[in-house]
């Protein structure tokens, strides 16, 4: 066998192009040139938009703190460096607007009304977290809100936001679904069946890839074949491809999708291109990347960028800024207090919420 | 009292579900232009249209999906699988969605989809076409599951299913739809989900069977009946929630039980309800409860291993004997 080529399927990760280079499926997009003001967006929207950013950062950085030291078990899958797609695509939506996601869904959850404590309180498991300690990190939902949650199977929630898209449609609600899943997702059946029928069918829905560059721990070039925003073109559908560390150029372009997904009800398809700072989640050494690769992404960071955009354009100064962080820090430390002394679900709560009905009779 | 085929009974259902909720629709391949695999669709397109008879492409694992996101924002989707063979492809979004969404959003969350569509084998259709999920799926929590035996029950069931808050699986058979039987005049009938039903009275054993089989047992019970042994029948027409009450005051009458199901033996419904029988009326039993089930192989195609293979009246009888020592 000598001098032979050695027997590979996947692309291997140990090839030399591999090494810390941003590679082609991952490579940023450029981002808007638009002004706030050309954006139409206040002064004050911008600092909400920095402070829900933060919050979403420091709400996930004191999770994992509180995750390593033990305080509550499962899984914890970071959003951290993905913050300006969830605060963009909230601000850019209506309020009634079906929000529907994957695991990494704190950052959803928090856009979407669920409160630093009511979220802290579901990773510890307790009685007042958003979906009563019965679901924890992989599960937040706020269904009052439209944030139909966090889902766990890898793409088994994409039907799902075609449904409610279809039932949007079917009611004549003149709400639009939107779904947003890692790009491990794209390699899913379900992705294709339902992107098939959202077509065929005009749904008002929006298909959104958060491409963190990596399924796990796999890099895109090792998981999946071409451009993944190209998916759409054989299904005839709309697409676009987004900076996702800049929250103007999310904001701006998930507004002009969801108008138009409104207007024509037509399905979309998105890749917005980010990074993943953290591991898959915490219990991943992250040997498949490289530390320049982390540095080059924490340079264009989402907040850091926005902060410096406040700073040179005037719109606050750095006090400012300053004390809405030193808020923010105050409301999550708040939040992990109360989620450390609120009470656990009552056992009474185990045969709860299985069915409609509260006396089904259970098997024995 | 009407007579009319099983398909007639399961559109009637559906007809005067869809006339008296707007939120009920249907979907599924080929049911709204070819006017189903079936036929129990028939005629629903002209009535209600193509907004609430929706024809879907071959995409068990999406469109099930699709139905499950449309129960959870305020519709009352039926979606028909052309078997529940096929229904595999989707179990992903009826076991890990479906029945699950409500419990882990702490109840925020509810889906009222029902499942529905043929189940088991019809004949020589080789190993993938010939299975019975009902035991399956009654394994998981969250869902409820019905396998009807004759028409009346499919009607006044089907109903009941769609007006159900959870998820419901409702179960028919290909060699049923042409199936006649008495189906109530009674307008907007309902039968309760969870109840089985005696139908046949009998002294001496209980023979417990649904869907196909139920029949398999009262061909069993005549037979029976000309060898001077009286078999009372259960048919439980809903496997999950499971009426033990009806089960086990009939085994305290009869002392003897045979288990006909069409379920794979390991783990199946057969085992279940014979667990339970143990449990309840141990004390009662004056013989071990037996089983006849379809072997512990898939379903083969030649005609005389296929006989052997699924659960026939002689079977039964056989069985009965072994309990009443005869």
């Amino acid at each position: 066998m000598s001098g032979k080529k050695e027997l590979t399927f996947a692309p291997t990760g140990r090839e030399p192009e591999f090494d810390s280079l941003i590679h082609k499926s991952t490579e940023l997009p450029e981002a808007t040139k638009k002004t706030h003001k050309q954006l139409k967006l206040s002064n004050e929207q911008l600092l909400a938009f920095f402070e829900e950013m933060y919050l979403q950062r420091r709400f996930e950085e004191r999770s994992a703190q509180m995750y390593q030291k033990g305080k509550f078990g499962g899984f914890l899958h970071l959003y951290i460096g993905q913050e300006a797609i969830s605060t963009g695509t909230a601000a850019a939506f209506h309020p009634d607007d079906d929000i529907i996601t994957g695991y990494r869904d704190h950052g959803w959850g928090l856009v979407r009304g669920i409160s630093p404590r009511a979220g802290m309180a579901e990773l510890y498991g307790k009685h007042a977290g958003c979906s009563k300690g019965k679901g924890g990190s992989m599960h937040f939902v706020n269904a009052e809100r439209h944030f139909w949650g966090g889902y766990g199977i890898v793409g088994g929630h994409i039907p799902i936001a075609g449904g409610l898209a279809l039932a949007n449609k079917y009611k004549n609600t003149g709400n639009i679904s939107a779904c947003f899943f890692g790009d491990g997702a794209v390699d899913q059946g379900a992705l294709h069946e339902t992107m098939n029928m959202a077509q065929l069918w005009k749904l008002p829905v929006i298909f959104v890839v958060e491409n963190n560059g990596y399924s796990m721990g796999t890099a895109v070039r090792r998981h999946t074949v071409n451009e993944i925003v190209d998916r759409a073109k054989g299904f005839g559908m709309k697409s676009a491809l987004i900076n996702g560390m800049d929250v103007f150029s999310v904001y701006e372009q998930m507004k002009k999708i969801a108008d138009e997904v409104r207007e024509t009800s037509e399905p979309c398809f998105v890749e917005i291109r980010t990074y993943r700072y953290r591991g898959h989640s915490m219990s991943d050494p992250q040997n498949y990347r490289t530390k320049d690769e982390l540095e080059e992404y924490k340079n264009i960071d989402p907040i850091e960028r926005l902060k410096t955009y406040i700073l040179d354009k005037k719109i606050a100064k750095d006090e400012q800024l300053k004390e809405i962080m030193a808020k923010v820090d105050e409301e999550v430390l708040e939040a992990v207090s109360f989620a450390e002394e609120a009470p656990q679900p009552p056992l009474s709560e185990l045969y709860d919420h299985v069915f409609a009905e509260n006396d089904y009779p259970f098997h024995t | 009292m009407a007579q009319l085929q099983f398909r007639d009974a399961i559109r009637d259902a559906l007809r005067e579900e869809m006339e008296r909720d707007q939120r009920v629709f249907i979907m599924g391949e080929e049911v709204a232009e070819y006017d189903g695999a079936y036929k129990a669709t028939q005629g629903l397109l002209d009535q209600f249209g193509p907004g609430r008879v929706i024809d879907t492409p071959i995409s068990e694992l999406g469109f099930s999906g699709i139905a499950v996101g449309a129960a959870m924002n305020g519709l009352r989707p039926v979606v028909e699988f052309m078997t529940f063979n096929f229904a595999v492809l989707a179990a992903d979004q009826i076991l890990n969605h479906a029945t699950k969404v409500r419990y882990m959003s702490g109840g925020q969350i509810q889906c009222p989809v029902v499942f529905r569509g043929p189940n088991a084998s019809a004949g020589q259709l080789g190993a993938t076409h010939s299975v019975s999920y009902d035991s399956m799926y009654a394994q998981f929590p969250g869902l409820k599951v019905i396998y009807t035996s004759e028409p009346g029950d499919a009607k006044g069931l089907l109903k009941a299913a769609i007006r159900d808050d959870n998820p419901v699986l409702f179960m028919e058979s290909e060699q049923m739809y042409g199936l006649k039987g008495e189906v109530s005049d009674e307008e907007d009938f309902i039968i309760e989900i969870g109840k089985a039903k005696v139908k046949r009275q009998g002294t001496d054993v209980t023979l417990v069977g649904h869907g196909k089989m139920f029949h398999v047992a009262m061909k069993a019970a005549e037979l029976l009946e000309k060898e001077g042994i009286s078999a009372e029948v259960i048919d439980p027409r809903t496997v999950k929630p499971l009426d033990t009450k009806t089960i086990i005051e009939s085994i305290k009458k009869t002392n003897r039980c045979v288990i006909v199901d069409e379920n794979h033996p390991f783990g199946g419904f057969a085992a279940e309800v014979g667990y339970i029988i143990q449990r309840e009326a141990f004390d009662y039993l004056d013989a071990p409860v037996i089983r006849v089930t379809i072997p512990d192989v898939p379903a083969p195609f030649a005609k005389n291993l296929f006989e052997a293979w699924l659960p026939n009246p002689e079977n039964v009888v056989h069985a009965v004997k072994q309990v009443t020592y005869k």
